[in-house]
């Protein structure tokens, strides 16, 4: 047998794969799996029972781990460590490292990250607009077998996907903005990735929006210009309003992140 | 599932999915890591997983199977307090104390990290620990000193059996 079943317990199995492979044959088609990562996430949901798993799949032992460079191509394992991105260029390692505190960080995934959903009272997956800026493309296993998307095919339909690894090319430079957090454990209200690629087109994302993060088209389509930039951006996004900001808030402070982001960018390039 | 705990190896009967911190309160009895926010807020149940802080309130069993975790009780004891504990302790660090095994744990794993003395770093360290008496001034007091070598070794904090109290109480009875 191809994974090991560890046990049973509170009436949920657990399913505990040694190897990339293993886990793409223990998660099939995705029906009825929960993906257990770094556990940051899932395992609140299960202590206040809000989710009742029928069967766990637990990564921590399937590899999937390290930052790996070939040539300018970087490849981040869907279970390597959010702490272990925050030496990386802008956008991803300064975005990553607004992520929680260093122990939350040494213990949630880049893939769990990508997958975030929506939480219940905050928006989450801030390294969405990273991978967004970064035209990052990510492998995937489910339904159908093995795919590649890019970010944005990906998060339009990442249900029922099992995340192996995320790809990018380096990027020329980078670009990064958020609104300070009151407290580390508070999820960001808003996160603006900025990342002028290889061919000099600029793309522009934000997270903390209403849903995934997303593209600003509008905003990349003025980049050379950061006010132009910021005062197109708004029109692409519809604001989340919950209680770490108000969706007014953050209408208003949207433009503002997207001038230092962009600023950040031309100073860097 | 295995865990040895402050050096005793555990069989445990937990369900694979019971985090850590209920496998160590509730099965093993031991009560150093507190269940604060549960949710990985708030820094109150953090132990040493392999040596490195780690929220016990967010880890599955199953997912530690064989590792080693250290709790405040296999930091160090009355008679013989680890530097941090000695340091926590001099420069009165604790108040209400339901942050302060997970404080002291992460302290400890920042000095055994080579962390320094600077503020900045220590607070960078512990960011994610809430202490709700607000004492942060003198906890990074203390782990600062600690990392500067600021304190007595192994200070003994507690009267012995027999003994009589290391301190006069004013107004207390002779």
């Amino acid at each position: 047998m191809a994974t090991a079943t560890v046990a049973r317990g509170a009436g949920t199995e657990v399913l505990s794969p040694a190897s990339e492979d293993e886990a793409i044959a223990a998660f099939g088609d995705g029906a009825g799996v929960t993906i257990l990562a770094g556990g940051t996430i899932v395992v609140p949901e299960m202590t206040y029972g809000y989710l009742k798993p029928e069967r766990v799949l637990m990564l921590g032992s399937a590899g999937l781990t390290g930052v790996a460079r070939n040539g300018s191509r970087t490849t981040i394992g869907a279970m390597t460590s959010v702490q272990d991105l925050v030496e990386l260029a802008a956008p991803l390692g300064p975005c990553a490292a607004n992520v929680a505190d260093r122990e939350i960080r040494a213990q949630a995934t880049a893939g769990g990250n990508l997958c975030a959903p929506v939480g219940r009272d905050a928006p989450r997956g801030d390294l969405q607009a990273a991978f967004l800026a970064l035209d990052a493309q990510v492998r995937s296993a489910g339904a159908g077998g093995e795919r590649t998307d890019s970010v944005e095919d990906f998060l339009a339909d990442k249900d029922g996907r099992l995340v192996l690894d995320i790809s990018f090319e380096e990027p020329a430079a980078g670009g990064f903005a958020r609104l300070d957090r009151p407290h580390t454990h508070d999820y960001s209200a808003l996160t603006v990735c900025v990342g002028r690629l290889a061919d000099g087109s600029t793309r522009i994302a934000v997270a903390g929006v209403d849903g995934p993060a997303v593209r600003l088209p509008s905003a990349e389509a003025k980049a050379d210009d950061p006010a132009a930039a910021a005062e197109a951006a708004a029109q692409d996004v519809t604001f989340a309003d919950d209680a770490l900001a108000s969706a007014w808030y953050r209408e208003r402070t949207l433009p503002v992140l997207i001038r230092q982001a962009l600023s950040e960018l031309q100073e860097a390039v | 599932m295995k865990l040895a705990v402050n050096g005793v190896e555990h069989e445990l009967s937990s369900p694979p999915l019971t985090p850590l911190l209920y496998v160590l309160r509730e099965e093993l009895g031991i009560t150093s890591p507190k269940a604060g926010c549960q949710q990985g807020g708030c820094g109150s149940c953090t132990v040493l997983v392999g040596g490195e802080p780690r929220r016990s309130c967010l880890l599955p069993a199953a997912a530690l199977d064989g590792a080693e975790i250290t709790t405040l009780e296999g930091l160090g004891s009355p008679e013989a307090l680890s530097p941090i504990q000695t340091a926590f302790h001099e420069r009165y660090a604790a108040q209400c104390g339901f942050c302060t095994s997970g404080m002291v744990l992460a302290a400890h794993a920042y000095l055994e990290g080579g962390g320094g003395s600077e503020r900045e770093s220590i607070q960078d360290a512990l960011a994610g620990h809430i202490c709700r008496c607000t004492g942060y001034v003198k906890i990074i007091d203390a782990v600062s000193a600690a990392a500067g070598g600021d304190i007595t070794s192994n200070q003994r904090w507690l009267p012995q059996p027999g003994e009589e109290a290391p301190v006069e109480v004013p107004g207390a009875p002779a």
